[in-house]
């Protein structure tokens, strides 16, 4: 049987577009039909923004790649209507152990708070991933939606000028060209968009090398993650073992900077580094290795007239933290309202630069945590070290310094705190839903609030009176409408009440706060809507 | 806001410096500095404070 990544699922088909004379024009045309292009398709197709998909590849994630998913882009997956797969899918994971040397400094539980839809965290393929995403484009398309991916397409070339940017595009029939109002580069780290353009991917270079082997094996260990600092199957270095379903297990050691690839991913020296590790006698088939290195870097602007950048085409971190993919969605998730405003002409193109400002914040969040975790899994200078046992050895006895212990800050959404489309905030408030904020989930009636939000602009109200619905120079706003007598464990209080004895939220389609009050006030949820669109 | 205190504060100098010497007598260089490292993330974790840390911190560079 073949693994699933090495199926053909979207192969290289001719199009009408190779028999036109001048190139065809699109809305929207995304380059790379990894897990953050496909996200972006699906929200713009579910808006009726149509969008073209083009790929050189025609299979999902070669590998597992990412495995770590955060609640939060589980979320953005409920919208684009593709959670419930990965969630059914998924191994839940809360427990964690950290080892030093050769003993067990202490174990940790991410006590998931109660009172939201989805979990903190769930471990899947990335293959798995895509192959959902997928799955959703061709249900998108038996339902008419104007969404076409085509594999076996490779862009070569790009050129913008104000109103359109122009791709040529490579196939097994020869080169074509198509032109868009706007293409968006999801087309991975190495972005070969961001090289055509000359633009900068600037940062820092980790000099370290790391392993990963990705086995199947019947194990007894627990479903839990197990970080080791300087065990002796890898002295010096630190190793990771983490579960996936389908009894796949991601092992992943560190290296060092002098290594011999080659004779690394040699898979009797493989064998060597796993039975080192979990004993002589266990049985495992290798499923996917690799090495790789990492960077932690971004580009300067990820809006670059016509042509945007998202995903790891814009940002890359270490993978320790599951900040990657994680991130890239909540770029698509950001970016995808936006261009359905301006391709309408209900927002100035300008909101664009919005797009920039809140995920240039968020990618710096990820590469400082992202950095910062690597500097202690990997100390740089010998007093870095020091200070790393010392905080070792004391948490195998004390919980003081367990929090500093860090094998990877897990990724949590990202605030947009001094946003330009921020609108006003209530004092009364509890801090973490303050405008910038993704909406954090609670039970409402009949289900759950996120469910109840997403796609177009929302006036959320608690315990207070608003119109059904209002209209903002062409932009509709539609009530949600809760109560206290129907919040009986107190979540809406908690999360969204604090002091205040009422609410109203303007809620934008991705989900995250624009601007909240304790009472309705007509002229200010106007201006408020109008600063949230960049008016 | 809480200030570091860079008076004197503790009762018998003599007695805290000879403790302080002590627990590193026959300590190689390399343990005394994991114990050194050790005793400040576990005062520093005492004073909590991050506002008296970054003093402390400062002080310490010589930077005031
Ligand atoms: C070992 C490892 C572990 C990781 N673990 C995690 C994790 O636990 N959690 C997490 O969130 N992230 C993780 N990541 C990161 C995650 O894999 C990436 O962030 C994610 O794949 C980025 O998605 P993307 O869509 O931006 O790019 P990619 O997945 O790289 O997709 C880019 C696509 O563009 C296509 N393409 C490239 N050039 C062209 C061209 N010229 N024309 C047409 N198409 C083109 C490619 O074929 C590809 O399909 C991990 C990464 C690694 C390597």
């Amino acid at each position: 049987m073949s693994k699933i990544f090495e199926v053909p699922l979207y192969p290289y088909q001719r199009c009408a577009d190779q028999d036109q004379a001048t190139p065809v024009r699109h809305k929207v045309v995304v380059v790379g039909a990894g897990p953050v292009g496909l996200a972006l398709a699906i929200d713009l197709a579910m808006q009726d923004v149509p969008v073209v998909v083009i790929d050189e590849n025609d299979k999902v994630s070669w590998g597992s790649r990412a495995i770590c998913f955060a609640k939060r882009p589980l979320e953005i997956l409920d919208r684009l209507g593709c959670g419930d797969p990965m969630v059914d899918k998924g191994v839940v994971w809360n427990l964690g152990k950290v080892y030093f040397d050769e003993r067990q400094v202490f174990g940790f539980n991410l006590l998931p708070e109660e009172g939201h839809k989805r979990p903190a965290f769930i471990n899947l393929q990335q293959y798995y991933m895509e192959q959902y995403l997928v799955d959703r484009v061709r249900q998108l398309q038996a339902e008419g939606k104007p969404i076409e991916l085509r594999g076996g397409n490779k862009v070569v070339e790009v050129t913008q000028d104000d109103e359109r940017a122009e791709l040529t595009i490579s196939t097994p029939d020869g080169p074509y060209r198509v032109q868009a109002d706007f293409a968006i580069a999801c087309d991975g780290a190495a972005s070969p968009i961001r090289t055509m353009m000359g633009l900068d991917f600037v940062g820092r270079v980790f000099e370290d090398n790391f392993l990963i082997a990705d086995v199947v094996m019947e194990a007894k260990f627990p479903t839990e993650r197990w970080f080791w600092f300087d065990p002796p199957f890898n002295r010096g270095q630190s190793a990771l073992l983490h579960k996936q379903p389908d009894n796949v297990w991601r092992i992943d050691f560190q290296l060092g900077w002098d290594i011999d690839r080659a004779e690394e991913l040699k898979p009797e020296n493989i064998d060597r580094r796993l039975k080192a590790m979990l004993g002589d006698d266990i049985s495992y088939e290798l499923e996917w290795s690799s090495i790789y290195t990492f960077q932690c870097r971004r580009m300067d602007k990820f809006h670059q007239g016509r042509v945007i950048f998202a995903g790891d085409a814009a940002h890359q971190v270490s993978p320790f933290g599951a900040r990657g993919a994680n991130s890239g969605l909540q770029d698509t998730d950001n970016l995808a309202w936006k261009l359905k405003l301006v391709i309408d002409g209900k927002a100035p193109v300008t909101l664009l630069d919005s797009y920039d400002a809140e995920r240039v914040h968020g990618a710096d969040e990820n590469i400082l945590n992202s950095s910062r975790s690597t500097d202690f899994i990997t100390p740089k200078s010998e007093i870095s070290r020091i200070f790393r046992d010392a905080v070792l050895d004391l948490s195998e006895r004390y919980e003081a310094t367990r929090p500093m212990v860090n094998s990877g800050r897990l990724s949590v959404p990202c605030t947009y705190d001094g946003s330009p489309l921020n609108g006003d905030d209530c004092a009364l408030m509890p801090a973490r839903t303050r405008p910038g904020s993704p909406m954090v989930d609670a039970p409402v009636p009949g289900g759950w609030l996120l469910d109840r939000t997403g796609f177009g602009f929302q006036l959320m109200t608690i315990d207070e009176n608003a119109p059904e619905a209002l209209d903002v120079d062409g932009i509709e706003v539609k009530r949600l409408a809760l109560t206290t007598p129907g919040d009986a464990d107190g979540y809406l209080k908690q999360r969204y009440l604090g002091d205040a004895n009422s609410a109203v939220y303007l809620v934008r389609p991705d989900q995250h706060v624009a601007a909240r009050w304790d009472h309705y006030d007509e002229a200010a949820v106007k201006a408020a809507l109008l600063k949230a669109i960049g008016r | 806001m809480t200030a570091l205190n860079t008076k004197a504060n503790i009762n018998g100098p003599d007695e805290f410096y000879a403790d302080l010497l002590s627990v590193h007598e026959g300590l190689t260089k390399e343990q005394s500095d994991a114990l050194n490292a050790r005793l400040i993330l576990l005062m520093a974790n005492h004073i909590g404070d991050r506002e008296v840390l970054s003093q402390a911190l400062r002080a310490a560079a010589l930077k005031d």
